[in-house]
């Protein structure tokens, strides 16, 4: 079970969260704006690496925040948590 | 004489008390302090299971939690049964009932053993191909017969009696494994004040030094040095020392799973005791000291019972005061068995002779063994074992060749040396290094915050085990390492992998390397001549090292038989994965609390006890428990949701509706927050007013429904399906977090807070009006989609004109706590008009009959509003909502033959469609055939007197009026596509 630092409440073990997919994927201000192929990319398309992959997670049996997570997919290492807002570090 | 091979003194059994046991029937005695396998050798027991494919016999071969063979059902009645129990890890108590497995009728006589005779014909992977033909037999015939030959213990037939428990835990430094290591790296952290969790999977600490007559540790024998360090960790209230808990799984982050069995040794312990727990411990820092494992050596027939590990006879010796028989053979490739052979020969036993592998054996234990005048073979082999149910002898070679040499021998310890226990190491993703001098796979480079200590990390003395424990601990926790004098515990050295060398042909010898799994030397040069090069491959082609085994005992030997024949070093084939667990653990431990009740919550309303007492009969939606119909006297439930139907069409019915999803939202920007989430516009929606809502997922498809009433400018009752009440607030959350921070809203889920009771029919505001104060529900001051804050009983209420059924109606908001009273109050007040409760069942076809769409059954996932014939409902003026620029895209627009929701008529009134059924236009056209869509809703409709169906059908609206087809295991229905509505489609009785 992850260890997994909640940016506003510290470490918390991983049945207090709810996975969020990836991290970073804007949803266009005004999506009128946006072209189909861009708008598909946004709804379908996600990285799957395996390694560094920024995430969100919320911590849904506690703040009930959303907040990032930069999470090795492979070792599952967790390098950095972040509000959301924030760059990636 | 019972227990004639126990000795009259030595060990740490308690001589003072007899304990009494019976296996397979027979009883037997032991004392406390030893495990059902070392009363069994007390009494001269070894036969104690059936292999698991050749049914041989099979005696015990070791003393811990590597035993592949002593594999034993324990428990006195089925509901305490346990299968599969190791006996070396069994602690005796009076009364212990046990019995051996895979036998039939008995262990002495098993017919299975006629597998043995042929045992040519079973080579490794032979069910791959023998089983291939006829096809039809698999079924019918070989999967019965291997279901009935597979496995080993029996499962027990009634539910567990027992109750486990459950735990986390933190702590600074968890060391795993209370041997010398283990011990000295939790005193050396101990020592720093760090919070310290030792366990160890035996019944009491000390490991190796549990027997261990001969050393002394700063001046004191082992076995005082072991007391005086288990009191100076019992001293620091911060430690906190677990036996009889097995370090199982090494889990992402530092969490160890451990196992504590709590009252299996107690005897027929009492069901109101956890029988075991588990703890989930999330540590700083791991040691594992968990020592290394004896190696077999993989000779022809050496797995008669009477063959044991080296080690494990000495350990029989010196902690329980048994002798494994009266002469014994030793064979080896390492000191260790040395040792084993003078501490028996000065107990009593006559040493056949050592067989050493090695053409020259030296140092302290060998020579030894020389001045005790012990018969020494050197570069010698055994070449074959005699004896049917116990070896009775065996014949040494020469390696070089020339004649052998027949010894007889009630048994043969063995000793390829120790192989590291890595498992937990490797299960935390540690690299693991090969060792060409030790030949042996050690700890590399850690994946966690873990080190290795002792034996498991190689180190091969007593002193160096203490010092690398010691040093582990200390860096754990941040402090310095104490040294400690150890003196009289010589260094045992050697070791060999693989199989033995043999002159004869190997293939017409069995020389088993995993006894667990009945696979042999052979089995693995086959599986390499079938092509098996890479050595997962062939662990799954002869399941070598699979099960409960996991490598303890065959994972080297595998290695050394493979890398002469692949002509690759060991560490170029490279070792299998360790899996978790590392001993079985019972499942109860993982379910703990999670059984019977509280094994899934439970939702009740405030109105369900009432429900109850009617009668109702409930419902799973959910977790919730709800009333599916309120049968009277034998009224099956079709008769009750014809009657209850007709009371709602023609009088009035009451429904709890407290399910429903409710969320408050609340802020400055709720209305803006509203327009973006839901496909409807809210902006102009007055307070006071009600409007039905679409949730979209962001690709288009509806997620969730509901009314929504506007109490104030700044103020929204959110209402959503049961089901998708926890999921639409979660969406809520992640947009007015993420993506739209900058409006000004609060959300909170009020479900649990109201109860909601729907009053439905032509008379329901007959019902409700003498009970309102503070407001005017007139049809013309409260007209359908609307509410207002009123007292209803007394009691505050938000109450809804709105309908779920297409009859004049309300929905009654209020505290759940009140819940019941007003529903009472309500049947009090509705009982001159016979007010009828009603269920869910009730609920589906009065909805169904005004072809209003339940989220999760005319949708999927995958239904866009206008597939509903909802494309009306979108604000139009919005620039944006969820969902919006999904459904704006070429691929939806330009997509002629989406499935749309219909209604369908049968030929025959009386034909209620199977939901789910599929719709198509000629039912005479070959297969497969080309479906048009599938029906989503089907009831008897009482109002109308004739069955009716909703269906999401192929361009279903431009269909209407056309005859298709539903087949039917009954024959093919012939249907006509109607509207969606079926009942009053002008809405005229909503406004009544």
């Amino acid at each position: 079970m992850l260890l997994i630092p909640c940016p506003y409440c510290g470490n918390r073990p991983e049945i207090e969260f709810a996975y969020g997919g990836e991290a970073h994927v804007v949803r266009a201000a005004d999506p009128r704006k946006e072209d189909d192929a861009a708008w598909t990319e946004f709804l379908y398309f996600r990285k799957n690496p395996r390694g560094d992959h920024a995430e969100r997670w919320r911590h849904a049996f506690g703040c009930g925040r959303f907040f990032n997570v930069k999470r090795n997919t492979y070792t599952d290492h967790i390098e950095a948590s972040y509000r959301i807002g924030e760059t990636l570090p | 004489m019972t227990q004639p091979y126990r000795l009259s003194a030595g060990g740490r059994i308690d001589r003072a008390r007899t304990l009494t046991f019976s296996f397979d029937g027979k009883r037997y005695t032991g004392h406390p302090g030893d495990t059902l396998a070392s009363a069994l050798l007390a009494n001269g027991v070894h036969l104690v299971g059936r292999s698991f494919k050749y049914h041989r016999p099979r005696g015990i071969l070791t003393a811990g939690g590597e035993e592949p063979n002593a594999l034993v059902g324990v428990g006195r009645d089925d509901a305490h049964f346990t299968p599969n129990l190791r006996a070396t890890q069994v602690e005796l108590y009076d009364g212990l009932t046990s019995e051996s497995q895979n036998r039939a009728p008995s262990l002495e006589r098993d017919y299975g053993a006629i597998n043995d005779v042929f045992w040519r014909f079973f080579p490794a992977g032979f069910y791959y191909k023998t089983f291939m033909w006829p096809r039809k037999a698999w079924t019918k015939f070989f999967e019965p017969r291997i279901r009935e030959m597979a496995g080993l213990g029996r499962s027990p037939q009634t539910p567990d009696a027992a109750r486990y428990a459950q735990r986390f835990a933190h702590c600074d430094v968890l060391v795993v494994g209370a041997g010398p290591a283990g011990l000295a790296a939790a005193l050396a952290a101990a020592k720093t004040g760090a919070r310290v969790i030792l366990c160890d999977e035996q019944s009491e600490a000390g490991g190796s030094l549990l027997a261990e007559p001969d050393a002394q540790i700063d001046g004191l024998p082992a076995a005082e040095w072991l007391k005086t360090a288990l009191a100076q960790l019992a001293a620091y209230p911060q430690v906190k020392l677990l036996t009889r808990t097995t370090a199982f799984g090494y889990f992402p982050h530092n969490m160890i799973g451990l196992a504590q069995a709590l009252t299996d040794h107690e005897g027929e312990r009492s069901d109101a005791q956890p029988r075991g727990r588990l703890w989930q411990v999330r540590a700083k820092r791991v040691v594992i000291a968990a020592g290394a494992i004896e190696r077999p050596l993989v000779f022809p027939d050496n797995d008669r019972p009477g063959i044991m590990l080296a080690e494990a006879a000495r350990i029989y010796l010196e902690r329980y005061g048994v002798l494994p028989g009266r002469r014994a053979l030793i064979f080896t490739a390492h000191d260790g068995a040395y040792r084993t052979a003078l501490a028996l020969h000065r107990a009593g036993c006559a040493i056949a002779g050592i067989v050493d592998l090695r053409p020259n054996a030296g140092g302290p234990w060998v020579a030894a063994a020389q001045k005790a005048g012990l018969a020494i073979y050197p570069a010698s082999t055994i070449a074959t074992t005699d004896g049917r149910l116990r070896i009775t002898g065996a014949t040494i070679k020469p390696i070089a060749g020339g004649s052998g040499q027949r010894v007889s021998c009630d048994t043969l310890l063995m000793s390829g040396g120790f192989t590291p226990s890595v498992h937990l190491f490797s299960q935390s993703r540690g690299k693991l290094v090969f060792d060409a001098t030790l030949d042996a796979f050690l700890p590399g480079a850690p994946a966690e915050a873990c080190s290795v200590a002792g034996s498991a990390a190689g180190v091969p003395s007593l002193a160096e085990v203490l010092a690398s424990g010691a040093e582990a601990g200390a860096a754990a926790a941040g402090g310095s390492a104490v040294s400690y004098q150890v003196t009289n515990a010589p260094v045992a050295q050697g070791g060999f992998i693989g199989a033995v060398p043999y002159h004869g042909d190997p293939g017409s010898v069995r020389a088993f390397l995993d006894y667990q799994n009945d696979v042999t030397a052979k089995d693995i040069a086959l599986a390499m001549r079938e092509g098996m090069k890479s050595v997962e491959h062939v662990k799954r082609f002869t399941t070598n090292g699979m099960a409960t085994d996991q490598g303890k005992l065959s994972n080297m030997n595998a290695l050394g038989i493979m890398s002469p024949v692949l002509g690759k070093p060991v560490p170029a084939i490279g070792t299998t994965t360790f899996r978790m667990p590392y001993t079985p653990v019972p499942f109860g431990y993982f379910a703990g609390y999670a059984r019977g009740e509280l094994f899934e919550p439970e939702r009740r309303t405030a109105i369900h006890s009432w429900a109850e007492a009617q009668g109702a009969v409930f419902e799973d939606v959910s977790l919730w428990k709800r009333a599916r119909y309120f049968p009277r006297g034998s009224e099956d439930m079709h008769k009750a949701v014809a009657r209850e139907c007709r009371a709602v069409r023609n009088g009035v019915g009451i429904f709890d509706a407290s399910t429903l999803g409710k969320i408050e939202v609340v802020g400055p920007d709720a209305a803006e927050f509203l327009n973006r989430m839901y496909i409807n516009a809210w902006t102009k929606l007055q307070p006071g007013k009600l409007r039905y809502g679409i949730l979209l997922r962001e690709d288009g498809f509806v997620i969730d429904d509901g009314v929504i009433g506007r109490i104030t400018d700044t103020r929204f009752h959110v209402t959503t399906t049961t089901g998708g009440a926890a999921r639409v607030l979660t969406m809520m959350e992640d947009y007015l977090q993420t993506e739209f921070p900058e409006l000004n809203v609060w959300l909170t889920s009020t479900t649990e807070q109201y109860a909601v009771i729907a009053v439905q029919g032509p008379m329901a505001r007959k019902v409700v009006a003498p009970l309102i104060t503070g407001a005017d529900i007139s049809a013309e001051a409260l007209p359908h989609m609307s509410m207002v804050e009123c007292k209803i009983a007394g009691v505050p209420a938000r109450l809804f004109r709105v309908s779920f059924t297409g009859e004049l109606g309300f929905e009654i908001n209020v505290p759940a706590d009140y819940g019941r009273a007003v529903w009472e109050a309500l049947m009090a007040s509705g009982k001159p008009y016979d007010i009828t409760p009603y269920g869910t069942e009730t609920m589906h076809v009065l909805r169904a009959e005004k072809g209003y769409i339940i989220v999760g059954q005319e949708t999927d996932g995958t239904v866009t509003p206008d597939d509903v014939g909802y494309a009306g409902m979108i604000g139009k003026a919005k620039p944006d909502f969820v969902g919006k620029r999904a459904l704006a895209r070429k691929a939806f627009a330009e997509q002629t033959n989406r499935k749309q929701l219909v209604g369908l008529l049968t030929d025959d009134p009386t034909l209620v469609l199977d939901e789910g059924a599929h719709i198509v236009a000629d039912p005479a056209q070959p297969k497969p055939m080309t479906m048009l869509g599938h029906i989503t809703s089907s009831y008897w409709s009482e109002t109308l007197g004739r069955s009716v169906a909703l269906a999401l059908l192929r361009d279903g609206r431009a269909r209407t009026g056309e005859q298709l087809y539903v087949p039917l295991a009954t024959g093919n229905a012939r249907v006509s596509v109607v509207a969606p509505v079926f009942y009053d489609p002008e809405g005229t009785r909503l406004n009544g």
